[in-house]
């Protein structure tokens, strides 16, 4: 019997070994490059571990002052503004988008059925085709190079969804749990924030995993509006490390690697969150 | 687990507290900073806004540099330098020029778009603001990047064209002392090389679907005696010229003796595999030269030579020499700026010999007396790649063919970059490639 | 639709009306930001579409009614490019939806390990699409590509391939990058759903005999519908709207074997210059994603199951 046992749980773990190794040979190997020497990324037969590695690439962009090229330098700034602004889109969707969800779901009202279905035709439009209307209204409202722009649009761009998510997650909380919340004389705030909110954690923290990832992933947007530093994200200064005259593809990789840290970080840290409000789930029901 | 994650928690504070970190001190702008201790101006100071390529001929940082030099002359203006890449400036334009006023009021302009702006009445006319002095000491090829029916749009500032590049080290060991000077004899050192066995693919070009297949084009077609357009203004390049050059890309292919990777190469490919010594011949931008110097990117650091661009002995048989394409990047003032005349004042500034001089050594000037005399002899001293480019410039340049000067060029060049894939990837023959391409061109100019 | 049982007719009426009120109240700043957004550029989009519009300062616009539709909808190249983004769209979201639904199946059952497998999900999601697509083209490189590397060292290949120039191969590398990318998201989402629902149904089943396929087939795969829903609908019309990742591997190529619809659409906005034509096709794709759209909602929306 222990023997059955122990082969039910060896199968699905070898089934997360191909698994990973999907996941990680992309992401191990930039890694890799990052900590190269571009001669040496250019080496044949490839050298999955450079034989000379450097720290140059990410030296570069930490100590500005000491980088041969402007690109590195800025870098570090577009992170800053990259954070500020997917952190205030997230927390935003996520509030107001909740708020919004739980009234499409759960209560009765005539057009709920219409706006739900109508949020996601919001975002069918290519967003490359509304880029010159909304430049001209940012530009008249002298929002150009703001931060505060990006972080509108944005939320205009992951909001339909971000319902859409969440009113999915509300949706699958037995009814019996709310109505017996009602009982208990809860009003209906009461029931999403002390109900309904934290069974759904797991599907709330992916949202805003989504919802941040929108922020920080968007290049166009973010190239069209931002014209310094001040307000330059992080895929925009991505871009910068390989132009028409200048190639610095390791610096590229290193950039690369620094800006996928944030979400993952975050995303480490929130996990036990989702795991939390499993178990909550399982102790109400 | 809990340590775990205090040190994630630690990691991002970190990440965050080193991104807020020391500024670069090159900082283009910030609300409020002046960079130059300023006489108190007249005036409220003009602020123009400026778009260029990120590093194109200078850096930012040196670009930054001149722009603080000009407003310590000028105490009234006040310049914010943008860049981005190359790739991008064509868009910003075209949004920037959406608003009112318009988000810059002078910007880097890539040859091919002349002819789509002044169609677009993006640019001013400056024909007006320009000097004898700038009209006589500017190479007269320069100009052709930014004059459409003799006016002028603005200034030049950055020449380039495509070089024959080679290994010096390849050709020794394969037993050729001199590169080669026409394509057909191109073929035949390279095929000696491959079947030495020195390189796999001793040929490498960028013939993706980008601008820079079009490029690659033009110096084949020109260096068989073809034209893109006849006389009248339809598409010529389609005619046995066009044809011949192209089926000759695409037999170099088939032979091996051009890398099959060309076909998905932009110019940054072409430079990776010529420095990493993969390719006996290449042909690219000046930058390429420069990048061949620097041990952290090359393998071939000194073996890097010139050579003219070669011609096919049709080509060299009707008088031609020599054939390249231009790829210069003037600077133009777009048309609805409210500050036309501060704007040209540091167009001026940045176009002029003293400024151009002073960074000779990363970007060669456009004035033809720094080429003569002693001011030969002291460009050729500014930098250590100079006594090299230089002369591979003066003897290149003047070969640099133009690309059509059509308002549609955009979609024009997006069709025969088609048709160039088309043809190299089999899926057509070169001549119904190039006349489909010749078609939607007639369309074009009809519209 | 489910709502809270209350008693009387009068009181429910009253309350309907307080729960509309209540309802916009909550509503109302998502729509606020959605539509002061994106309600004017979609309508100034719409009408340009109808006219022969040129980017430039003082340019005519001469008015063509449904000309740049028409124009188009008879253009062999549109409706290559529709069909190969279709194809691009099938093959990718199903790969997606069939490896998130497994995964997120195999992360479930809490396997060895299970939550570090979880966490590592994120990693390709994090990556930011523009490095994911320079790291993808890297990978696919002729001369120095670790995909080359690697099938050259398992001995698979005799010597370097250049993938991204076979006109049949650069559509599916693409596809695989994409995937690469985006099957965390739909992993994630399904995974969250299968955490929230209620173990007891399951457990119920099992008693009742129900082996493991019947129970995710016949319990798990209906309770996640709307999970799978929404993953569906922001992938699908995601994924027809593809852009960047095309951009920056292949710029469209070979031969324009990836040119994708709105790539299409950038190129007549932006680089030809025919903002009119740009706007009727960014319609016309959103016409092609609402059809797609509706098929899924008819097929799958069931708001009153819970």
């Amino acid at each position: 019997m222990r023997y059955r046992k122990f082969l039910r749980k060896l199968f699905p773990f070898l089934l997360t070994l191909p698994v990973m190794f999907f996941i990680f040979f992309p992401i191990l190997w930039l890694l890799s490059a990052s900590f190269s020497t571009q001669v040496e990324l250019y080496a044949v037969p490839t050298h999955w571990i450079p034989q000379h590695p450097t720290l140059r690439n990410y030296l570069d962009i930490f100590f500005p002052n000491l980088a041969a090229s402007t690109v590195p330098r800025t870098f570090a700034v577009s992170l800053w503004n990259s954070m500020r602004i997917a952190s205030v889109v997230t927390v935003v969707c996520i509030v107001i988008g909740s708020l919004a969800a739980y009234a499409i779901v759960r209560i009765p009202f005539k057009f709920n059925r219409a706006i739900h279905l109508g949020l996601v035709t919001t975002r069918m439009i290519p967003e490359v085709s509304l880029i010159l209307p909304l430049f001209i209204i940012a530009s008249g409202l002298k929002l150009i190079n703001k931060p505060i722009v990006l972080v509108i649009v944005y939320m205009s761009f992951a909001l339909p969804y971000a319902i859409w998510m969440m009113a999915a997650y509300f949706q699958t909380i037995p009814i019996e749990l709310e109505e017996a919340a009602r009982m208990d004389g809860c009003t209906r705030l009461g029931i999403l924030f002390r109900v309904v909110m934290p069974i759904s954690v797991p599907g709330l923290v992916s949202t805003a995993m989504f919802v941040f990832l929108v922020a920080w992933d968007e290049f166009f947007y973010a190239l069209i509006f931002t014209s310094t530093l001040a307000a330059k994200t992080v895929p925009v200064a991505i871009a910068e490390f390989v132009g028409r005259y200048a190639v610095n593809i390791t610096g590229m990789m290193a950039g690369g690697i620094l800006a996928a840290l944030p979400p993952v970080i975050l995303a480490f840290i929130f996990q036990r969150y989702i795991i939390s409000g499993m178990t909550a789930g399982a102790v109400k029901g | 687990m809990r340590t775990l994650y205090k040190i994630a928690l630690l990691v991002m504070i970190a990440i965050m507290v080193v991104s807020c970190g020391p500024k670069p001190t090159t900082q283009p702008t910030q609300p409020g900073a002046t960079s130059v201790p300023a006489t108190e101006p007249a005036a409220t100071p003009v602020t123009i806004h400026v778009l260029t390529m990120d590093q194109a001929g200078l850096s930012p940082a040196e670009i930054d540099q001149i722009a603080r030099d000009f407003e310590a002359l000028n105490p009234e203006i006040k310049v914010v330098m943008e860049y981005v890449g190359y790739d991008y400036v064509h868009d910003k334009i075209v949004t920037g020029m959406a608003a009112t006023p318009p988000a810059y009021d002078a910007a880097m302009i890539d040859l091919i778009w002349t002819d789509e702006f002044v169609k677009a009445g993006y640019l001013l006319d400056v024909t007006d603001q320009i000097t004898p002095e700038m009209t006589a000491g500017i190479f007269p090829a320069a100009w052709n990047a930014i004059t459409r029916d003799n006016k002028v749009y603005g200034l030049p500032w950055l020449m380039d064209t495509k070089y024959f590049m080679y290994n010096t080290d390849i050709l020794q060991q394969a037993g050729f002392t001199d590169p080669p000077k026409t394509w057909e004899e191109l073929v035949v050192q390279a095929t000696a090389i491959k079947a030495q066995g020195l390189v796999e693919y001793p040929i490498i070009w960028s013939w993706p679907q980008q601008e820079g297949a079009v490029c690659d084009f033009t110096i084949l077609l020109y260096g068989n005696g073809g034209t893109f357009l006849d006389a009248n203004g339809g598409p010529a390049f389609n005619n046995e010229k066009g044809v011949q050059a192209l089926t000759w890309m695409k037999q170099t292919l088939d032979d091996g003796l051009s890398n099959p990777s060309s076909v998905a190469s932009n110019e940054m490919a072409v430079e990776a595999s010529f420095l990493a010594g993969q390719a006996a011949f290449a042909v690219n931008w000046l930058f390429q030269y420069s990048d061949s110097l620097d041990a952290a990117k090359s393998q071939i650091v000194g073996k890097a030579g010139f050579a003219p661009m070669p011609v096919f002995a049709a080509g060299a048989a009707a008088g031609i020499q020599s054939a390249s394409v231009d790829g210069s990047s003037p600077f133009g003032i777009m048309a609805t700026t409210p500050y036309a005349d501060q704007t040209w004042r540091f167009l001026a500034y940045l176009s002029s010999n003293d400024v151009q001089m002073q960074y000779s050594a990363k970007m060669l000037p456009v004035w033809q007396a720094d080429f003569e005399g002693d001011n030969l002899a002291l460009l050729e001293a500014a930098a250590p790649t100079n006594p090299v480019t230089v002369p591979a410039f003066l003897g290149q340049f003047p070969y640099a063919n133009q690309r059509p000067t059509v308002s549609y060029y955009n979609e024009a060049s997006m069709a025969l970059q088609l048709a160039l894939q088309e043809a190299l990837t089999g899926v057509k023959t070169p001549q119904e490639a190039l006349d489909a391409a010749a078609a939607k061109w007639v369309e074009l100019a009809a519209q | 639709m489910t709502t809270i049982a209350t008693s009387h007719p009068k009181q429910r009426l009253s309350l309907r009306k307080q729960d509309a009120r209540f309802a916009w109240l909550l509503l109302a700043p998502s729509i606020l930001i959605i539509l002061g957004v994106t309600l004017w550029p979609i309508i100034s989009t719409f009408i340009l579409s109808f006219f022969n519009a040129q980017t430039g300062l003082n340019q005519v616009r001469t008015f063509v009614g449904f000309g740049n539709y028409i124009e188009m909808l008879k253009d062999q190249t549109f409706w290559d490019t529709i069909g190969r983004t279709l194809y691009f769209t099938v093959v990718s979201v199903g790969l997606e939806l069939i490896l998130g639904l497994a995964i997120a199946q195999l992360v479930h059952s809490h396997p060895w390990g299970w939550k570090f497998l979880r966490f590592s999900l994120i990693i390709p999601w994090a990556v930011p699409t523009i490095v994911n697509g320079a790291m993808w083209r890297w990978i696919y490189s002729a001369d120095f590509g670790a995909l080359n590397g690697l099938l050259m060292q398992l001995g698979l290949i005799k010597h370097y391939i250049a993938w991204l120039t076979l006109p049949n191969m650069a559509m599916p590398l693409v596809i695989l990058a994409d995937v690469w990318h985006m099957m965390p998201f739909v992993a994630l989402i399904l995974q969250a759903a299968l955490a929230t629902l209620p173990e007891e149904l399951d457990e119920a089943a099992a008693v009742d005999g129900a082996n493991a396929w019947q129970r995710f087939w016949k319990i798990r795969i209906p309770l996640l519908r709307p999970a799978i829903l929404v993953a569906l609908i922001a992938r699908t019309v995601d994924a027809f709207r593809v852009f960047d990742i095309v951009y920056i591997i292949t710029n469209g190529g070979p031969a324009s074997k990836t040119m994708t619809i709105t790539y299409l659409t950038y190129l007549n906005t932006f680089s030809y210059g025919k903002q009119g034509m740009g706007a009727a096709l960014s319609f016309l794709i959103s016409f092609f994603v609402l059809i797609m759209a509706f098929v899924y909602i008819r097929v799958l929306y069931r708001p009153e199951e819970n």
